[in-house]
Formats: C-alpha cells, sequence, structure tokens
C-alpha cells in the first residue's frame, strides 16, 4: 500500500440544505492511499452527504475536500475521476453488461482493443466473464451488483465510493459479496470510501470505520478499537451489544472508578470520560466480558436472576436482573457446563472493572 | 405436450387438465360477464358505426333500385354500339314507374354525377311522358333517340351502364381527386379542383409539426416535472392540467382573443416595437393560428406519457452516468434519453393521431389555409349532405392513422409504448 495519508481530505467541511440545519458539522477526516475506510452510522447521520460531496453531486456548504492534494469543490463530478458503486447498482439498463462496462472508457475515447482488454479483466475480477451480452434485467441482484462494481473499477479510478452497495441483497449473499469486494480491494489496493448502516458490514471489511452521528464523527478507528474501545455512549451502543448502567460517580482515581447506580448498588468501572466526583455516567459492558460463576477473582461480582432464556443454537442468550437492571444480556456459550441455565434460578455474575467503561451520561 | 403429462391424475383420479377447466370455469363464466356490457358498449359504439360507416361509402344501391329492368337489358349490351331496342323499352318502364312514384328527379342527380347533361335530357323524356306523347307500341329507340341527340350518343349509356353493380369505389376516389372517366379508367380531375390531396397533405404536415412543437415543448417540462420537489411539481403538474379542466371551445376562443390582428399578442408586439401598429402580422385564420392553438391544446398528452415514463427513472442513473466521466450532456444523451423513448413513442403517437382528426380548433382559428380534412368531413356531413363522401373521407382518415400505427409498431414497438 502507498502512503500519502492524506490522499482523500475533508477540513472544516459544514453542509446545509436548508441554511437552518447542519446536516455535516465541521467534518475533518484525512484517508490514506489504498486504504478501505467506512462512514457508519444510522440513516440521516450524514454519512451519504460526505460521500455525495466527495463524488461532487453536492457541494460543501463551508469548508474543502482535497484529492491528493488537490482542492476538488470546483471539479464536476465528471472530471474527478472517482469512481461510485450506487445503492441500487444504477447499471444502465438499455445497455448490455459490456456496453455498461465499457462507457466510461467509451467517454475517455480509449480505443476499442482497449476497451475489450479492460472489460474482460473487469469481469473476469469479478468472476461474471462470459456475461458481455446480458441486459441487466436478467442478472440476479448478486451479479448486477457484481457489475456495478466492475463499471466503477474499469476505468481505474484512484478513489472508488460505495453507498450501501449491498443493502439489497439477501443475508447470505451480502456476506459473501463482503468477502468479495474486501478481496478485490486487497489485490488491486484502490482507495475505497464505504457507506453502510449495518455495523456487521463495516467490521468485517474496513481498515478503518468512521461512526456518524448528527452531522459528527463520533469516532475514527480500527474495527477492534472500535468494538473494544468505544469513546462515548452512541459507539458503544451502536456497535456491537452492550449492558448499560447509568449512575453517579462516586469515586475516581487513575484506572478505577466507583458508581453509584440509579436502580441501587455500586460497581467498579473503568473512568473513560468522567474526571470528577458526582458526575453523572453511564457505564458500557460487553455481554461476553460477563461470567457466570468466575473463577479468577473478579472487582465486580453480583447475583442475577433469570427471567428469560433465549435458545440460539450455538449460544443461549440470557436476559438477567442484576442490579436492579432487568435488561442485563449474557451470551452463554452452548456447553454442558451451564445446564443449570434455568428461569428463575439466582447466578452469580462477575467482570473486571477494566471492561466496564463510564463513559458520558447520554 | 407429451403424453405423460396428459396422464397426470388429480387424487380423485379425474385427468388433471379436466379438472383445471372444471375449476377455471366458473371464473371464466365471471370475468366473461364483467366485461360484457363493456364489449356490447364497444360493439354498439364502435364496430357497428365504422361497419355502417364502411356500407354508407359504398354504396350505390339507390340507382340499382331504381332501374331494374333497365340494368337486367343492359347484361348482355358489349357497350360499343348504341343499345339494342330492348334496353331503350325497359330504360323507359323504370322511367315511367319513377315518374308515377316522383323519384324521376333524383335520378337526374345521379346519373348527372356520372355524366353532365342528364338532367336536361331526362327532364324532356318526362314532360313526353307527362303528356302523353310517347308511344308505347311504337319503337322505344327512335322515340327516345329523337328526342335529344344525347340520347343517341352512346357515352350517355355507357354512363349508365357504369352505375349498375350496387357498390361503388368513386366515393374513395373522389376523396383523392380521382374519378373514372368515361373509358372506366381512373383519372385525375382538373387541377384546379384538385382540393382533398392538398388537404390530406396538410393535415399530415400540420398533424406532424404540432407533434414536433410538442414534443420539443412537452419534453423539458415533463423532465421538470418529474425531477422537481414535490411542492413545485405538483403546482406545475396543475398547470399542465389546467387546460384539461377546460372547455376545449373556451380554450380556442381565447386564443383567438389572444391571436387576433386587435389581438393582446399583436398589442404586446406593438407596444414593445417589434412591429409597427399599422403593420400587424395575422396569426389567426392561417396555420399559425392552427398550430399555436393546437400545440397548447395537444401539449398535455405529450407531457404525462413523458411524465410517467421520466418518473421511473432513476436520478442515480444520471449521477452514475456523470461520475463514470460522461459530461452532463453525454449522460443525457447516452442515458437518460434513450430511457424515455417508450414515453416520447406514446406521446407521439398519441399527439400525432388526435392532431390528425382534429376539427373544432382548426375550424375556428384555421382560416382558409389552416383547416384540416376533418373539417372538409364535416363540411359534407353538414353542409352538402353528402354522407357516403364523408364516411369514405373518414375511412381513410382511419385507414391513415392505422398506417401510423403499423409504422410506429415497425419502428419502435409497440410493446415499447408506456403511457405510465
Amino acid at each position: 500500500m502507498s502512503n500519502n495519508k492524506e490522499f482523500v481530505k475533508f477540513a472544516k467541511v459544514d453542509k446545509s440544505y436548508d441554511g437552518k440545519i447542519l446536516v455535516v458539522k465541521d467534518l475533518n477526516l484525512d484517508i490514506a492511499e489504498g486504504e478501505f475506510i467506512t462512514m457508519l452510522g444510522p440513516s440521516g447521520s450524514g454519512k451519504t452527504t460526505c460521500l455525495m460531496m466527495l463524488a461532487g453531486f453536492e457541494t460543501p456548504t463551508n469548508g474543502e475536500i482535497y484529492l491528493d492534494g488537490n482542492p476538488i469543490s470546483n471539479i464536476p463530478p465528471h472530471k474527478r475521476g472517482i469512481g461510485m458503486v450506487f445503492q441500487n447498482y444504477a447499471l444502465f439498463p438499455h445497455m448490455t453488461v459490456y456496453e455498461n462496462l465499457a462507457f466510461p472508457l467509451r467517454v475517455r475515447k480509449i480505443s476499442k482493443d482497449e476497451i475489450d482488454k479492460k472489460v474482460d479483466k473487469a469481469l473476469s475480477m469479478v468472476s461474471l466473464a462470459g456475461y458481455e451480452s446480458r441486459m441487466p434485467g436478467q442478472l440476479s441482484g448478486g451479479q448486477q451488483q457484481r457489475v456495478a462494481v466492475a463499471r466503477a473499477l474499469v476505468f481505474d479510478p484512484a478513489v472508488v465510493l460505495m453507498d450501501e452497495p449491498l443493502g439489497a441483497l439477501d443475508k447470505n449473499l451480502r456476506e459473501s459479496m463482503q468477502y468479495e469486494i474486501k478481496h478485490i480491494h486487497e489485490s488491486i489496493g484502490v482507495t475505497v470510501v464505504y457507506v453502510t448502516h449495518d455495523q456487521g458490514e463495516a467490521l468485517t471489511m474496513s481498515n478503518r470505520i468512521a461512526v456518524f452521528n448528527d452531522g459528527k464523527v463520533q469516532q475514527l478507528s480500527s474495527p477492534d478499537q472500535l468494538y473494544e474501545s468505544p469513546v462515548n455512549s452512541f459507539v458503544a451502543k451502536f456497535i456491537g451489544e452492550n449492558n448499560t448502567f447509568k449512575g453517579e460517580v462516586l469515586d475516581v482515581s487513575k484506572d478505577k472508578c466507583k458508581v453509584k447506580l440509579d436502580t441501587g448498588g455500586e460497581i467498579f468501572a473503568n473512568p473513560i470520560s468522567v474526571n470528577s466526583k458526582g458526575e453523572k455516567t453511564t457505564v458500557s459492558l460487553r455481554p461476553e466480558r460477563a461470567l457466570i460463576n468466575p473463577d479468577e477473582k473478579m472487582d465486580n461480582n453480583h447475583k442475577g436472576k433469570i427471567e428469560e432464556v433465549i435458545y440460539h443454537g450455538d449460544h443461549t442468550r440470557v436476559r438477567l436482573n442484576l442490579l436492579g437492571n432487568n435488561e442485563f444480556i449474557l451470551k452463554v456459550p452452548n456447553s454442558s457446563a451451564n445446564l443449570d441455565i434455568k428461569l428463575g434460578n439466582e447466578i452469580n455474575i462477575g467482570w473486571n472493572s477494566a471492561d466496564a467503561r463510564a463513559l458520558d451520561p447520554k | 405436450m407429451t403424453s405423460e403429462t396428459n396422464k397426470i391424475l388429480t387424487t380423485d383420479g379425474i385427468p388433471l387438465e379436466e379438472s383445471l377447466k372444471k375449476a377455471e370455469r366458473k371464473n371464466k363464466i365471471k370475468a366473461f360477464l364483467l366485461v360484457c356490457p363493456l364489449l356490447l358498449f364497444l360493439i354498439i359504439t364502435y364496430v357497428f358505426p365504422i361497419g355502417e360507416m364502411f356500407t354508407r361509402s359504398i354504396d350505390d344501391k339507390m340507382i340499382t333500385n331504381m332501374l331494374p329492368n333497365t340494368f337486367k337489358s343492359m347484361e348482355s349490351w358489349d357497350g360499343q354500339d348504341m343499345p339494342e331496342e330492348e334496353v331503350f323499352k325497359s330504360f323507359y318502364i323504370d322511367f315511367k314507374t319513377l315518374v308515377e312514384k316522383k323519384e324521376h328527379g333524383k335520378l337526374g342527380q345521379r346519373l348527372n354525377k356520372e355524366k353532365n347533361g342528364f338532367t336536361t335530357i331526362l327532364k324532356k323524356l318526362f314532360r313526353q311522358i307527362q303528356r302523353n306523347k310517347i308511344d308505347e307500341n311504337g319503337s322505344f329507340k327512335e322515340q327516345i333517340t329523337s328526342l335529344h341527340k344525347r340520347f343517341n350518343n352512346v357515352e350517355y349509356w355507357r354512363a349508365i351502364k357504369r352505375t349498375a353493380p350496387p357498390y361503388t369505389m368513386a366515393k374513395y376516389l373522389k376523396g383523392m381527386d380521382l374519378f373514372i372517366d368515361e373509358n372506366g379508367s381512373i383519372a385525375q380531375v382538373e387541377e384546379d379542383r384538385r382540393i382533398h390531396r392538398i388537404l390530406w397533405l396538410r393535415t399530415l404536415e400540420i398533424a406532424f409539426f404540432v407533434t414536433v412543437f410538442c414534443f420539443l415543448m412537452g419534453y423539458p417540462i415533463a423532465h421538470l416535472l418529474a425531477t422537481l420537489p414535490m411542492k413545485y411539481s405538483n403546482l406545475l403538474m396543475i398547470c399542465v392540467l389546467l387546460p384539461f379542466w377546460t372547455s376545449l371551445l373556451v380554450r380556442t376562443a381565447s386564443w383567438m382573443i389572444l391571436l387576433q390582428q386587435q389581438g393582446i399578442v399583436n398589442d404586446f408586439f406593438v407596444m414593445i416595437g417589434l412591429v409597427s401598429d399599422d403593420n400587424r402580422p395575422e396569426m389567426m385564420y392561417n396555420k399559425v393560428g392552427t398550430y399555436v392553438a393546437m400545440t397548447q391544446i395537444l401539449l398535455p398528452f405529450m407531457v404525462l406519457p413523458l411524465y410517467s415514463v421520466m418518473k421511473t427513472i432513476s436520478p442515480s442513473l444520471m449521477r452514475a452516468g456523470k461520475s463514470l466521466g460522461g459530461t452532463p450532456f453525454v449522460a443525457f444523451w447516452k442515458v437518460y434519453f434513450p430511457l424515455t423513448i417508450p414515453g416520447i413513442g406514446a406521446g407521439c403517437l398519441l399527439v400525432f393521431i388526435l392532431a390528425i382528426g382534429y376539427y373544432i380548433t382548426p375550424a375556428l382559428v384555421g382560416g382558409a389555409s389552416g383547416t384540416l380534412i376533418s373539417n372538409q368531413i364535416a363540411y359534407h356531413m353538414k353542409t352538402t349532405l353528402d354522407w357516403s363522401f364523408a364516411s369514405a373521407m373518414g375511412l381513410m382518415l382511419l385507414t391513415g392513422v392505422l398506417v401510423v400505427y403499423w409504422i410506429y409498431n415497425k419502428l419502435v414497438g409497440v410493446d415499447n409504448i408506456k403511457l405510465g
């Protein structure tokens, strides 16, 4: 991978459609060359707007976007040389697969032989060689998707944008396409900016993820960091599953704090965004970090009553009432050691304070 | 179908096909009963009148019924020399019957259309019969030929023989400025009487250009309608549909107010100094008036099919075209435009077919140079009362429309039409 760390750069970008509400607020984002970056967030969080600004279909209200060091706000979309895969593929329905792929090459006045070569190469990359003369309407959703990817890549763009490209596919196909896109990215090393609201997709595919909410990037980090160490309660809630306790800080030291819960009881947590006594906080704990009848000594150890057991095949989800929180979720692996998981039983739950992150109160 | 599939039985042992038919029969009957009123309506209001029009347009039975004996005796006449006594006798008998029924005038009119000069000589014969001057025991041939020299002219007898068949194509030929001459071959009418061919060509020309103008004006409007945000597009849609809610006559009348020489448009031109006051252009009672009014009136028929097709074209297609490197024009021309062709086809066909048979507007604003073939049809319906000629032209118009439809089907394909 090349090393231009600021291949795409959003500098202080604001965007408003109506002059009243900012859909994107003070966006600063650097994307390295060859990186696969995902913009993840709920709908209306501004992620698609960012993509459209990069593609040139929207103009920033303030700030500037740079591509390879050059400001691009005044360059029309067709001169940016950015490939794009649209939500519903946007294949030209009146053209064959070949003509669809040849379109970006023909407008660039590339010779016929060269076009044939490039189309062949792009189609075999998405394993659709031999489909040249089909019409898009004769292809399945997954095949159309692959044609769209091939078309966005066939003219060797520096950056490829993907706007929820897998949204219309069924679950299995979506998963296999995720790997396929990831492999294509790895083999040709193009910079990819990917937009999705599906966290699973984001975690599987990306080098880095930018979590959007309310027009702002909440956190920008690698998938594992995002999951293991969310910096605020929005990210913690949005990525993966999460047990939360609301409360007030009683005591805080360098790597440990004591929180008095609103529902009664006290727990120890890892102070991430709390600094002083008396602050409100939300403590976030991943379900898989809480253990049943822990062997080793853990600094949080409480009894909980089983309220609901849901069988999931490889694991069982258990909902407990713990310290007054009756939404406490536990994921129990399906092994013979856990046979006493029955409705109404009381069990011992323990976790390390380092895994319980005391975040902002929201 | 293979024999094996024929053998499939239901669980009760009845052949599957039979069982299926039985199950479907009830639905089929129900469906038929539901469309029955419409079918009857179509037959009564469409198939039957067209059939009636067709028979009327070729009907020539009147004279066949007037001169039954004459035509019978003429069967053996070769039409070369003067007919035999037999023919004169039967003609006299037929004519006398008509005189008694007081229908001899009609015969004169009809024969005069075939050849000029019949009225005079028949009147002569009529007077002789009235005064009982024809000796029924003498030679009819001698008596009749001595009445007028035209009775001695074989051309007149040939003309009578030509009217013998109960059907005639004469009305259709007349519609194309043709007629059957004395020798029975098709010939053109004199040059200064060839009005129909000019009208047909003018009708096609006006329909064609109205379609072109509607397309040029309708395409951007439809595009705006399809792409504007809802609140603006609704308003625009109302503007497009507003003419539909106004009577055709009112709209045409308002065009008259606008376009006449002392009208608003001319006043405006004078005001901004485009033309001088004593040199106001004529925009009405000529082709200009017909073009302007018809384009405005037919515009919605172009906009609506275009709009419904454009509405289904995803805006991301244009974006895709641009992001792939096409200039806005290339993206439009290569991506958007081809996708609107079904709408263009539907709109153009609709406007052209409506325009080709347009009547009220050209009648009111067209003047002499802006009227169409439909006005001629109406003229014969109302003024000359030559309904068979009107029917013939109506059918020719219908045939023309079907030909246009056929050509369209060959070029674009009717399956490609989309009205929404």
